[in-house]
């Protein structure tokens, strides 16, 4: 079974070339039953991979050709199958084919309909490629891929300002990410002379040194902080709203912003080897987490309350990551992806109802009215929360012990502090959204109505999944069946568990340190307890604030308006980007422009300064000359000028010019050097 | 003095004078003309040259298909609009000195022999004989060079989808570039 | 007997007659026509070579050339009579979309 592997992604590839020919002109409105089709059958095919990688957890290693022999580099298009990548297939597969459906009721009568499943499609193979790839340049074919998907699909609404600009920020902020994980690329394979997963890993332990395996850690690290949306570079995944909602849901909560958690967790054996690496990443995210919440509490926008809690849910899996605590933080991707994905197909019901409205200000009392959205919502909350039995609870509880095991008190505390934000802006949505008196406009309230069975039947399947999806495979905590599964992938046992021999010399040391941390069973139970109380505390917090007191807030606003507008602005940081970032860039690609202008002038003329200083002095005059006037002088710096100007006329001719003149030195050089 | 000598100076002496009535003459018509001779010369040096194949192809191809197509077009666009050519491009004079300049360093490569071609001898006078089957050359082209002969036909057929195309654009369609040119 | 170098001289100065038309000429038909001018140079210098070596791998070249040629041939002036029916006109000087 499973070396049909490779038709998980070939079936949306097939998708995207199906639905992209013909799609605007024969398939139309009938574009879902392609687009939905196709990722069905990788949906099945993918269970049966899944299957059978549970009943031998390989790993299979599925070759399928040779893509680039270049010298030393040999890159294979070959397909790895083991539990890892079987959890991800489950997530990327589930979710994205729930969120498929659920686009036939939220898509329907767009006119670029079988555009949006063309790239929906598209995404599913480029995610797919990413996670299946056996080595890091098929990965970073994916994630190039999936930055595309997201662009386009961020962008979906090219005509709105606002969206194609959010999709131009998310393009260029991830570029930045993507030469640090290019970087990372170059290093592991000037060390290792290889990119396949298998030899690099293999050969880890032994080949690399502390300090290059820090340095591979952070430049795969800065890939993963532009894709997961992590300090500094998160600004894009707010804008990227602006996208349909089952973009955001796919794209923006589920799979692809979790690239980076993948990536990381999938190169546990270097950062195994790189402990200063692995202390960048937890602070990165337990800083993200706690920033992006604290922006959470006070937006008004539905998705964007729900995109600053992607982006601090995603650090919380960096810092379950970066203490060591992989399995942990691979587990609350997948449960996030549950309940995240519900939250934003939920928003996007509401949205849906409401005709567009996105401002929660503009909500309320709406659980009567959609009630199916109204209670699948509400689980979704209990479980980011960490409400047990909920998925979240169990994730999540799990990611606050390793952290609080791994001795980093100060990152422990900072997640807690963040599991209280989060309880919290949850529930402030839901009181706001579905609760208290009505705030709708007179002419949303007419259409008010619950979304058609497509709609409804993903957040329902959702909705289960997010009651048991992390009950049963993380029961008990720390010991349960999602832990021994992936326990068998190379560097992602726990520090603890006497893999000694995988996990590498360098944390070898820590060992002995780390089981000194080992909790006594009453720690334990204190530290779920303390999560557990944290989570109602936040809860608690949102109802007092926002059912029985509703002017509270207001004042609370007033007092410490300070504050208040710090957050609701975001921390300015997008106004400080702009002034420190995009405009000293602006400036300098001006200056650069101007520079290659006047150099490229000085060396094809072959000219002295001085000829430059002529000819802008000739431009000068030659304003004068096309405004009428005459000059006894003008001929000859006309003629400067004309040659000056001429080089970037956008005349094929003169570009040939220029070619000629290039041939003709180096025949010269040829025959005289 | 040999009688192929008098043949290739013919020849030569022929292509080069209709290469530059098509680089210099101003009706569009004369030029294409021209063009066509052009061709005809260079297969009788290819024929000269024991290319036999080659020559036949010139003169279908080059000489048949392609001048005939460049007529069409011609004569497709209202004729009268483009028959008499403004000409002096003003970066004419410098493009003669230039390519002027470039001959001449092309010919002194050439006669001094600093390109380290081996003299031509009795060698290749006796492989010329070989190398001017048709036969050989079809063996060669159907067996080491077959994959690129396909190329080029796939290379051909994407030509012609292309062409279709681009020349049923609508009118509204190429104007929209100029808007944006505009902008 | 006719020695190499005679036709490099030969296909050198069509190659050089080509490239001051491709340059000079304002009217897009007559480029392309420069452009086959410059290409013939350089087939009559690939069989001249092909003879020289004894060889046929040079006239194989020819060949594909000339396959190229028909083909940019074809496109190019799809594209020429595309631009005169957007623009009204032909000549090149007058188009400057590559302008920034």
């Amino acid at each position: 079974m499973i070396e049909w592997v490779w038709l998980i992604p070939a079936l949306p590839a097939a998708g995207v070339i199906i639905n992209g020919l013909l799609g605007n002109r024969y398939i139309k409105e009938r574009a879902h039953y392609v687009g939905v089709g196709s990722t069905a059958l990788s949906l099945l095919v993918a269970l049966f991979v899944i299957g059978a990688a549970i009943k031998n957890p390989g790993p299979h290693n599925v070759r399928l050709f040779d893509w680039v022999v270049a010298g030393s580099l040999h890159v294979d298009v070959a397909f790895l199958v083991d539990p890892l990548s079987a959890v991800m297939l489950f997530v990327v597969c589930g979710v994205g084919f729930l969120v498929h459906v659920y686009s036939i009721g939220y898509m329907r009568g767009d006119p670029g309909y079988p555009r949006f499943f063309t790239w929906l499609n598209l995404f599913m193979f480029s995610m797919l490629l990413l996670i299946l790839g056996n080595n890091y340049l098929l990965m970073f074919v994916g994630w190039e891929g999936v930055g595309l998907c997201s662009y386009l699909l961020i962008g979906y609404w090219f005509e709105r300002k606002s969206a194609s600009d959010a999709a131009n920020k998310a393009f260029i902020v991830n570029r930045i990410g993507d030469a640090g994980f290019l970087l990372g690329i170059f290093l592991i394979f000037k060390t290792f002379g290889s990119l396949a997963y298998a030899q690099v890993f293999a050969a880890a332990p032994g080949a690399l040194s502390t300090g290059v395996a820090t340095a591979i850690g952070i430049a795969l690290f800065i890939g993963a902080v532009g894709k997961s949306a992590q300090l500094p570079l998160y600004v894009w995944l707010p804008d990227a709203m602006e996208g349909p909602t089952p973009v955001s849901a796919l794209i923006h909560a589920a799979t692809m912003v979790t690239a980076g958690v993948y990536m990381v967790a999938r190169s546990a054996v270097i950062y195994n080897l790189a402990p200063d690496a692995l202390l960048v990443v937890a602070v990165v995210g337990a800083l993200t987490a706690i920033f992006a919440a604290s922006i959470g509490l006070v937006q008004n926008d539905i998705k964007r309350v729900l995109a600053y809690s992607t982006v601090s849910q995603l650090g919380y899996m960096f810092l379950a990551l970066g203490v060591g605590a992989y399995i942990s933080g691979i587990f609350h991707l997948m449960t996030h992806a549950f309940f995240k994905g519900l939250l934003f197909l939920g928003s996007g019901s509401v949205i849906h109802a409401m005709s567009g409205e996105q401002d929660m200000r503009r909500m309320g009392a709406l659980r009567k009215h959609i009630p199916i959205t109204a209670i699948t919502f509400y689980i979704g909350a209990l479980a980011i929360s960490g409400i047990p039995p909920f998925a979240g609870f169990w994730s999540k509880d799990e990611i606050l012990a390793e952290a609080f095991k791994s001795g980093h008190y100060v990152l422990w505390i900072i997640g807690v502090a963040t599991a209280l934000m989060t309880a919290f802006y949850m529930f402030r949505l839901i009181y706001l959204t579905f609760y208290g008196a009505s705030r709708v406009a007179e002419h949303a309230a007419h259409h008010l109505h619950e979304s058609p069975p497509s709609m409804t039947a993903p957040l329902v399947i959702l909705a289960g999944l997010s009651i048991i999806g992390g009950a049963i495979p993380g029961f008990p905590p720390e010991k349960g069946m999602f832990h021994a599964f992936l326990s068998q992938v190379p560097g992602m046992a726990p520090a603890g568990g006497g893999h000694a021999g995988l996990v590498g010399t360098a944390l070898a040391a820590q060992e002995g340190a780390q089981a000194a941390h080992e909790l006594s069973s009453a720690m334990h139970w204190f530290l779920i307890l303390l999560s557990v109380a944290v989570a109602v505390a936040g809860w608690a917090l949102a109802k007092h604030f926002y059912v029985r007191r509703p002017h509270l807030p207001e004042r609370l606003a007033r007092r410490f308006g300070g504050l208040y507008r710090l957050l609701l602005n975001k921390y300015w940081v997008d106004e400080i980007y702009d002034a420190v970032i995009v405009n000293p860039c602006k400036r300098f690609a001006t200056f650069l422009w101007n520079f290659d202008a006047w150099v490229i002038d000085g060396i094809v003329n072959a000219t002295s300064r001085l000829t430059v200083l002529n000819a802008d002095f000739s431009a000068f005059f030659d304003r004068y000359t096309v405004d009428g006037a005459v000059n006894g002088l003008a001929s000859v710096l006309q003629g400067w000028a004309g040659v000056f100007r001429r080089l970037q006329t956008g005349f094929v001719q003169n570009y040939a010019l220029a070619m000629l003149l290039g041939i003709f030195a180096i025949v010269s050089l040829y025959l005289f050097v | 003095m040999d009688l192929s000598f008098l043949f290739f100076y013919l020849f030569a002496a022929v292509a080069v004078g209709a290469a530059l009535v098509v680089v210099l003459n101003r009706n569009i018509l004369h030029c294409a003309m021209a063009l066509v001779l052009m061709f005809f010369a260079i297969a009788a040096l290819f024929l000269m040259l024991g290319a036999e194949f080659i020559a036949a192809v010139q003169v279908l191809v080059y000489a048949g298909a392609i001048m005939v197509l460049f007529l069409f077009v011609i004569l497709l666009i209202q004729i009268d609009r483009v028959q008499m050519l403004r000409f002096a491009h003003r970066q004419s004079p410098l493009v003669v000195i230039i390519a002027v300049l470039l001959l001449a360093e092309l010919l002194y490569m050439i006669i001094r022999g600093t390109l380290g071609i081996a003299p031509g001898g009795a060698d290749a006078a006796a492989a010329g004989a070989a190398s001017g089957s048709t036969e050989a050359f079809g063996a060669l082209l159907y067996t080491t060079y077959l994959f690129p002969f396909e190329v080029a036909s796939v290379l051909l057929l994407a030509a012609m989808i292309g062409a279709i195309l681009l020349a049923r654009l609508d009118k509204e369609e190429v104007g929209g570039v100029s808007r944006q040119d505009m902008s | 007997m006719i020695s190499l170098q005679h036709y490099l001289a030969l296909g050198a100065i069509l190659f050089a007659i080509g490239v001051v038309g491709v340059l000079t000429r304002r009217n897009a038909i007559l480029i392309l026509m420069a452009i086959e001018l410059m290409l013939n140079g350089v087939n009559i210098t690939l069989i001249a070579f092909a003879r020289h070596a004894g060889n046929l791998t040079g006239q194989i070249f020819v060949l594909f050339i000339i396959t190229v040629a028909a083909a940019e041939a074809a496109v190019g002036l799809a594209l020429v009579i595309a631009l005169f029916r957007g623009r009204d006109t032909l000549n090149v000087d007058e188009i400057h979309l590559l302008k920034w």
